[in-house]
């Protein structure tokens, strides 16, 4: 026990030293002469954060950086790593997958959530029809691909089907199917998970932004004589523009990032791994940090246009209103 | 009103700091020595008084398993004063590197696997074992364990505890009534299956080796027992340290010859369906076919006892018992692959040295195996601590000195294959990718230099 006392000592005492200085720098700039003020406050304010930052976030990134050059044994080896990575067959297979996941996810996701958020507006029961297909975002990745292995579970023909696909296969008379084993479709119905799940995202944010669309607008075109389709066209699309743009990069650095569903339902066996989970077997599994900090780095500069594009939208329009 | 602009920022920072430290590790309570209190002394006097001494001891063991092990060493504890500092911990593999270089080492680690304590030692961080132990290791377990305590030539490690892969699952009353024999060689054994299989009643095998990210492991215990048993222990232990490429025609050999059992359709996967409903099948799942009479032998380690439903008989005349799975070359002899603990020091104080030697010791091994749950291979082990019928053959297996004994292959070989590229082969081999091929992509990832 006495393991244990030391322990919560060490935490009590880390506490207060911690609550201490940053207690006595709140002081400092509130006791400090008029003149300098503003500038000391901003800096005591921002500086917890800052550090923060750069230790938990500039400082790894920077080390990764590094890492990416170097191989098992921690030796620089120059650009080995990424040649690996655009040469090797099954290093290749993972960078193909994780294209054709950043192209359909989004697409998919919100083209599902903006036809319901469209079809389901002002009807009956909304919120109700809403909440059901949010729903599935409540449910960590993890928690979805154990669900979704099971509803893809496989029993052989003649044995007592355990997955609900293969169950209404064989009821409709076909033989039970593998749905996770063959190289090219399992990727997508990997990418049928990850889309179950983010639809509900895209309707709740589009369905949002379509009540905000004014309804004079809406009232001209149709007097104006515009079918619905005309009317979603070249009304409601251009009025929710920013939240598309938000919602379908937000949702393909989701993908890009994507490593639970894989892991969770295939570990990346079968042809399905994508970077991210490439990333991870490498580094702590086949003892290979160099590549797996390369994979990082590549995902990184994956992830950064869409981020700077994002920022750059969502200025924009700050600047309109 | 003040003070209210403090508090934010010192609830945040409290969190925070919360937050870092709960990562910091889980510790173990030191010894208890209640059990010990009639113990005779007489015994442990040749570890010499050590008053006031500790030793700490960091391993991979935790929970039960960490208690019964406290128990074990208690004797020794309460006759020499010697307090063991015992830490169990599931990151053990990463810290104990960490450790080591940070200066901030265990007096006495026990390590799971070979390779790992071989890293160590050729950083220079362990201690060779002093003579004491290398002499009971001599008289106590066979030459194939201390080789595993061995790099470049000196000692360092003495075994521990031990479990036995290779066994071969089946419901007695299945095969009483059939009137099926447990096979004697590998020829006998796919004679049976081929006799099960035209029987119709049920397939001769089950297998599952889905294992989250671990996926085929248990293909590779199949792989290893097959290619120490038709190839012998030296080409084992070739093929082990890559002395011969894992490509080379002999392993691929072993793979064909597993999947005359694996990837024939006949004769897998009782209870769940073809050839690749093993990769969706969990390993822990994969024998409850053998109880419901739809397969009837399942290949896993003695630790597959603890995988069947509560109130399962394990015994020769019980719901299931096991097999040791039967030689290629009856000529050869009995070969079983497993694996074990290997105890080192960072420190030679005389106080760790005498906790080497007790752990070396027929009276460490009698201690633990009579608390139940596991075997050692020592030789002064009375089979009859064991606990279970199981346990009792598995031990006599260890200590007969014609059995070989070979550690787990995948456990010895590099992170990059024996955690990694073997089992991601063994997966595309039941899929259906040829062996040859297989073995070739397994190779290509060896770890070169």
């Amino acid at each position: 026990m006495e393991f244990i006392g030391g322990k919560l000592l060490q935490v009590v005492i880390a506490l207060a030293v911690f609550a201490a200085i940053i207690g006595l720098i709140m002081l400092v700039v509130d006791k400090a002469p008029k003149s300098s003020k503003d500038k000391l406050t901003v800096i005591g304010f921002l500086a917890p954060a800052a550090i923060l930052m750069l230790v938990g976030l500039v400082y790894p990134a920077i080390q990764t950086s590094f890492f990416a050059f170097t191989d098992a044994k921690g030796q620089p080896n120059g650009v080995d790593n990424f040649v690996w990575m655009f040469t090797q067959p099954e290093a290749l297979v993972t960078l193909r997958n994780t294209i054709v996941w950043t192209v359909l996810v989004p697409l998919l996701s919100t083209g599902f959530g903006l036809a319901y958020a469209v079809f389901i507006d002002k009807a009956r029961g909304e919120k109700v029809l809403k909440a059901l297909v949010f729903m599935p975002m409540a449910i960590s990745f993890v928690g979805a691909g154990i669900i979704w292995k099971l509803v893809y579970d496989y029993r052989g023909p003649g044995i007592e089907q355990t997955g609900v696909l293969n169950f209404l296969r064989v009821a409709l008379g076909m033989q039970p199917k593998q749905f996770l084993l063959d190289a090219p479709e399992n990727t997508i119905f990997l990418i049928i998970v990850m889309v179950w799940i983010q639809t509900g995202f895209a309707m709740v944010v589009l369905s949002a932004a379509i009540k905000g669309v004014p309804t004079e607008l809406v009232e001209a075109a149709r007097l104006d004589g515009a079918n619905p389709w005309q009317q979603f066209r070249n009304v409601t699309v251009p009025g929710i523009r920013g939240a598309l743009v938000v919602v379908l990069t937000t949702i393909t650095i989701a993908t890009l990032k994507v490593f639970d569903i894989v892991r969770t339902m295939t570990a990346g066996n079968y042809d399905t791994s994508v970077v991210a989970n490439e990333m991870y077997t490498q580094a702590f599994r086949a003892g290979e940090p160099g590549r797996g900090a390369a994979l990082a780095l590549v995902l990184f500069l994956l992830v950064l246009p869409i981020v700077v594009y994002n920022a750059r939208v969502l200025r924009q329009q700050r600047e309109i209103r | 009103m003040n003070n209210r602009n403090y508090l934010l920022p010192v609830a945040t920072v409290g969190v925070l700091a919360l937050s870092l430290t709960a990562c910091s590790g889980s510790t173990g309570g030191t010894g208890n020595s209640g059990s010990a209190a009639d113990t005779d002394c007489a015994a442990y006097s040749s570890y010499g008084k050590h008053d006031g001494k500790t030793v700490s001891v960091y391993s991979t063991i935790v929970d039960i398993e960490a208690t019964n092990l406290e128990a074990a060493w208690a004797p020794f504890e309460k006759c020499t004063g010697i307090t063991v500092k015992y830490e169990g911990s599931k990151e053990f593999e990463t810290q104990i590197g960490v450790r080591a270089k940070a200066g901030n080492a265990p007096d006495v680690a026990i390590f799971p696997q070979p390779g790992l304590m071989a890293d160590q030692a050729r950083a220079g961080n362990l201690k060779e074992a002093p003579k004491a132990v290398s002499d009971l290791v001599d008289k106590n377990w066979s030459a194939d364990w201390k080789k595993y305590g061995t790099v470049d030539g000196k000692f360092y490690t003495a075994p521990m505890l031990a479990n036995v892969k290779g066994y071969v699952w089946y419901a007695p009353k299945t095969f009483k009534d059939k009137g099926w024999e447990v096979p004697k060689t590998w020829d006998e054994m796919l004679t049976l299956s081929k006799k099960i299989a035209d029987d119709k009643a049920m397939k001769p095998w089950c297998a599952g080796f889905e294992s989250g990210e671990a996926t085929g492991w248990p293909g590779t215990d199949w792989i290893e027992d097959v290619v120490l048993r038709a190839e012998g222990p030296e080409v084992y232990d070739q093929w082990v340290s890559h002395q011969i490429p894992f490509n080379d025609s002999k392993i691929v050999s072993a793979f064909d010859k597993t999947g005359e059992i694996l990837l024939n359709q006949d004769f897998v996967n009782g209870g769940f369906g073809d050839v690749r409903s093993i990769l969706t099948t969990g390993f822990a799942q994969a024998g409850q076919p053998v109880l419901d009479g739809q397969c009837a032998m399942h290949h896993q380690a003695n630790f597959q006892a603890a995988n069947w439903p509560q109130g399962t008989v394990v015994a020769p005349d019980g719901d299931v018992w096991a097999f040791m799975t039967p030689p290629i070359d009856p000529s050869r002899g009995e070969s079983i692959t497993g694996g074990g603990e290997m105890v080192g020091a960072y420190k030679d104080t005389p106080e760790v040295q005498a906790y080497l030697a007790y752990m070396a010791s027929a009276d460490f091994a009698n201690n633990r195996v009579k608390l139940g749950g596991v075997i050692s291979a020592n030789k002064g082990l009375d089979p009859n601590n064991a606990q279970s019928e199981l346990d009792k053959q598995s031990v006599k297996l260890l200590q007969d000195p014609k059995t070989v004994f070979r550690f787990d292959g995948s456990d010895l070989m590099p992170g990059a294959v024996g955690s990694n590229s073997f089992w991601k082969g063994i997966v595309t081999w039941i899929n259906g990718t040829p062996s040859q091929q297989v073995a070739d992509t397994i190779e290509s990832s060896w770890p070169k230099s």
